[in-house]
């Protein structure tokens, strides 16, 4: 697909060169342009994991599809599950571009080779938690995805301007779901503050390790993958959210939680790191329960698909 | 390999937008509450009011109930571009469920259950999430559960096939509120129906396992075809004031469309008995299958805990 089986050491040299020439220009690495295999196997590894984040990340929403209280908020969601199969799909589509397919992909979510977002490993136990979710889970996600827009690999970065584009909305929408459950109900706005509570710390999760304990950061932020690191993302994250909270009228349960004049940034407390690495460790709530779902689903499909595999091949 | 501006204008503005501004560039903005503001509501002279209301909410309790069968399909089907189109479906329905029944309560408000003094939920919410099962006018056909992938083709295949004939008549409906809500129906069950052929097509003629999945399907939704064209007295009331459809005068044309179908992908039209009515009455006067009262609960579950919530 990529690296040319033919060449030798020294051709290999210069195309690192060139490779190295166009990272160092920001300019953008395509399909059919040489990479070394570790950067196309770094690309693979990252879009799938965010491809099957997306995938599974349509259940814990999906479980409310069926309890929305209202038609708008029926369809609000139900199109914002559906965004999230075409977010699945762009990014599916991007990982192709590298030589795997999407079977392939499937089969490692199901297997557990490939990981997904953990925050999609917590229970949705609300319908705040739809609001919830697209606040902070979204935005967080946002502020993970949008540095990726100028990403060095050009399938992707195209994938995830749009992919920004709509979790932007998705986002809106939580945060106005939130907004205007806090203007109903003393029931309403004790169940928006559970669910706040419930979902900031997985939410400061989502970036990922310190950076002191994140082993792929620097060879990918070498190669110009990704372009901030965890805490730069998360300090961002924090940074926004704040007046956002204060606006809606929610608390974060973080007592460290702080304005820092000098930094120009808010001082926060730390995640429970032990139980970040419980849940990627397949330990969390929902684990197993989230790759049964998937497994079940593309299992049940197999028939399907094979159908139409081959009424294609008679037509054809 | 075209340069990459490194500024970061372009992608911060996408969080820029979160906080404030203008609202037009969200997907569903926060400013539509009356699903029906700036149309005509006027009642055409000659038409009963009562007639009008229990009407939509038969065409609107069709799309409503099949909509939330259809979007429990999220997450569960055979490949990713299926869950993309059963949800389109899914909001194609759930859009004409929420003007139909916004007409409803617009024709006739007593039709609307009554809540406490004071509770925000809008007239069409009201109809769809306190109404009890009795009340609901739906056919018996949107009620069971999807079943597998066979099941949900051959159903979707029946309905469209039914309600795209219906609507089509529906678009000269005296109601104008009707008439637009059938022109713009007509456009997206036009593509349901699309849909469910090919598909109905492919598993007729994909592989063994397919077939005898399809034929097993087509067998489990057909008894309830025929009670898509008996006229209950509101639908010969809507007939006759010109602003509904006699569904007895659809069964030819339904039943050429789907021979059509049928024949191409070398299926039989089954020979099954139809499921009969319950003292007479079948979905239309509000007799339902036992599935139903468990569809309702889940739907009805967070919006009756909360007849005061602002949603």
């Amino acid at each position: 697909m990529t690296a040319s089986p033919q060449v030798s050491a020294g051709d290999e040299t210069e195309l690192l060169a060139a490779f190295d020439a166009v990272i160092e220009r920001h300019e953008r690495i395509e399909p059919r342009d040489w990479m070394p295999e570790r950067y196309r196997s770094t690309l693979v590894r990252q879009i799938a994991q965010h491809a099957h984040s997306e995938i599974i990340g349509m259940q814990p929403e999906g479980n409310w599809i069926a309890r929305a209280p209202s038609l708008r908020r029926k369809a609000i969601l139900l199109a914002k599950v559906q965004d999230e199969a075409g977010h699945g799909l762009y990014l599916y589509s991007a990982c192709e571009t590298l030589g795997v397919s999407r079977d392939e992909l499937t089969r490692m979510l199901i297997e557990g080779r490939q990981k997904y977002s953990s925050i999609f490993n917590y229970p949705t136990l609300s319908y705040a938690d739809v609001g919830t979710i697209g606040w902070l889970v979204d935005g967080a996600a946002i502020c993970n995805q949008v540095p990726l827009c100028r990403t060095s690999y050009g399938p992707y970065g195209r994938a995830m301007i749009r992919v920004c584009k709509e979790e932007s909305f998705h986002q809106r929408q939580g945060y106005e779901l939130l907004a205007t459950m806090m203007r109903g109900t003393d029931e309403q706005r004790a169940m928006v503050q559970e669910s706040v509570d419930r979902f900031w710390w997985p939410a400061l999760m989502m970036f990922g390790p310190p950076d002191a304990d994140s082993p792929n950061t620097e060879q990918s932020m070498a190669w110009g993958i990704k372009r901030d690191t965890n805490d730069e993302l998360r300090q961002k994250f924090v940074d926004m959210s704040v007046p956002q909270a204060k606006a809606l009228g929610v608390t974060f349960p973080d007592p460290a939680l702080v304005w820092d004049e000098d930094r120009g940034h808010h001082d926060f407390g730390q995640p429970d790191w032990d139980e970040f690495t419980q849940v990627v460790k397949g330990g969390g709530p929902c684990n197993a329960q989230r790759i049964a779902h998937r497994a079940r689903a593309w299992d049940d499909g197999a028939w399907v698909r094979e159908a139409a595999t081959a009424f294609a091949q008679a037509d054809a | 390999m075209p340069h990459v501006h490194d500024h970061d204008a372009d992608h911060e503005s996408v969080y820029d937008g979160l906080t404030g501004g203008d609202d037009s560039q969200w997907a569903f903005g926060t400013d539509f509450e009356d699903p029906l503001a700036g149309v005509d509501t006027t009642i055409a002279q000659g038409v009963d009011a009562s007639a009008l209301a229990a009407y939509c909410l038969m065409l609107g309790d069709d799309a409503l109930v099949y909509s939330h069968r259809l979007a429990q399909w999220t997450s569960n089907a055979p490949d990713l571009e299926d869950d993309i189109a059963l949800a389109n479906i899914a909001l194609d329905l759930l859009g004409q469920a929420r003007l139909l029944l916004a007409r409803a309560a617009a024709a006739d408000p007593a039709v609307v259950p009554a809540l406490p003094d004071g509770s925000p939920v809008p007239p069409e919410d009201a109809l769809a999430f306190f109404r009890d099962e009795a009340g609901f006018r739906n056919v018996r056909l949107v009620e069971p559960d999807n079943g597998d992938f066979a099941v949900t083709m051959a159903r979707l295949l029946v309905f469209s096939t039914y309600r795209l004939a219906l609507l089509e008549r529906l678009r000269d409906s005296n109601d104008p509120v009707l008439a637009a809500i059938a022109t713009k129906g007509v456009k997206e069950v036009a593509y349901h129906r699309d849909y469910a052929g090919r598909w109905f097509l492919t598993l007729a003629r994909g592989t063994e396992e397919s077939r005898r999945r399809l034929l097993a399907g087509l067998a489990l939704v057909w008894p309830l075809y025929d009670e898509l064209f008996r006229t209950h007295h509101v639908e010969a009331a809507a007939a006759d004031q010109g602003f509904g459809v006699d569904p007895s005068g659809l069964a030819d044309e339904v039943g050429v469309v789907l021979e059509q179908v049928l024949t191409t992908s070398g299926v039989e039209r089954p020979e099954i008995a139809q499921t009969g009515a319950v003292n007479g009455q079948t979905g239309r006067g509000g007799r339902h299958t036992e599935v139903m009262g468990r569809l309702l609960a889940e739907m009805q579950v967070v919006a009756r805990a909360h007849p005061m919530g602002l949603w």
